[in-house]
């Protein structure tokens, strides 16, 4: 059964570890969560990232965040990645399996997933 | 929406949007009914305002786009026989009490009524996004409820945030093994 003191044992981790997130990570993974990205599958794509940003390790790098309309509901499930001193990439039809490959080429190896993206939105 | 979980996420994201720092979600199900509502202490919404806000197509609001997240969410309760009701106080009038609770009701039984689906991942959606936000969370299905209060884990994790992942996780797991225990699928 899990019980709080799993909670308790995670802090304790927490703070033996150094901690250098102070908001201001390398990358920003922004999904689109409004009534139409939600209807179009936002949900299992934002999981995914939630998920794979970790198991790949890059939780300290890559901050992945919510929004509310992107503006653009034929493209969703909408994501923007925003990373400094580079152009915002923003992927379109996203699910989860596009997501692993975006993780992976896009924020692991520093190459956008061309295939995915779209331009002048 | 596929799911009613998804509604659920959506009309979440209005409490969200009118500043809400307390939001409550609350589901209770027996073997006819599904009563879910949802419960902000945010910016609430005028009279005026609320009669607009349910009707897609009866809208005074001209310079900006109709909502869909109400009316779907209405739409899929009354293709049940059941309902949606709002009730909401505004800031102006209420100052510290304003807030604004939806509730909707459906008929599971129905042949249109749309199911639950991965209430789970909702909470855990609403919390990751949100981790400021205290939520609560509470599921009464007949005897038994499920259910989580953010409060009560900050009160246990201290500085640690919510939206870390491995907490993330933990609420995942949390949650799904309530719903195992009592057999809820
Ligand atoms: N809980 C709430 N508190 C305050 N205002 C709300 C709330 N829910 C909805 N509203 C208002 O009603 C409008 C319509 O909501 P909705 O149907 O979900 O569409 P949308 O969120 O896309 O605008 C919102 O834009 C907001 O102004
Ligand atoms: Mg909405």
């Amino acid at each position: 059964m899990k019980s709080l003191a799993e909670l308790a044992a995670i802090r304790e981790k927490m703070q033996n570890k150094v901690v250098i997130r102070d908001g201001s990570s390398e990358i920003r993974v922004v999904v689109g969560m409004a009534t139409c990205g939600i209807a179009a599958g936002a949900r299992p794509v934002l999981n995914a990232f939630v998920e794979g940003v970790n198991e790949a390790g890059l939780a300290d790098k890559v901050a992945v965040t919510q929004t509310g309309c992107i503006g653009v509901c034929q493209f969703e499930p909408i994501v923007e990645v925003f990373e400094a001193g580079k152009e915002k990439v923003t992927y379109a039809h996203m699910d989860a399996e596009k997501v692993k490959r975006v993780i992976q080429e896009h924020l692991k190896n520093g190459k956008p997933v061309a295939e995915y993206a779209i331009t002048n939105v | 929406m596929k799911e009613l979980s998804l509604n659920i996420l959506d009309i979440a994201q209005n409490s969200v949007k009118a500043g809400a720092d307390k939001i409550d979600v609350l589901l209770e199900e027996n073997e006819e009914t599904l009563v879910i509502s949802i419960a902000d202490n945010g910016c609430g919404m005028s009279e005026e305002f609320l009669k607009n806000v349910q009707d897609p197509f009866c809208t005074t609001r001209t310079t900006r786009k109709v909502g869909m997240g109400i009316p779907l969410f209405k739409l899929a309760a009354e293709q049940t026989e059941g309902n949606l009701t709002i009730t909401s106080k505004t800031k102006e009038k209420f100052s510290d009490e304003s807030g604004t609770t939806i509730t909707a009701l459906f008929y599971k039984n129905h042949i249109d009524f749309t199911v639950l689906g991965d209430i789970v991942s909702t909470i855990v959606t609403l919390i990751q996004g949100q981790p400021d936000i205290h939520w609560h969370f509470n599921h009464k299905i007949n005897k038994d409820e499920v259910g989580v209060d953010t409060d009560e884990l900050k009160s246990v994790l201290g500085d640690v945030p919510l939206d870390n992942f491995e907490v993330i996780c933990w609420i995942k797991e949390y949650l799904e093994e309530q719903y195992n225990e009592i057999g809820y699928n």
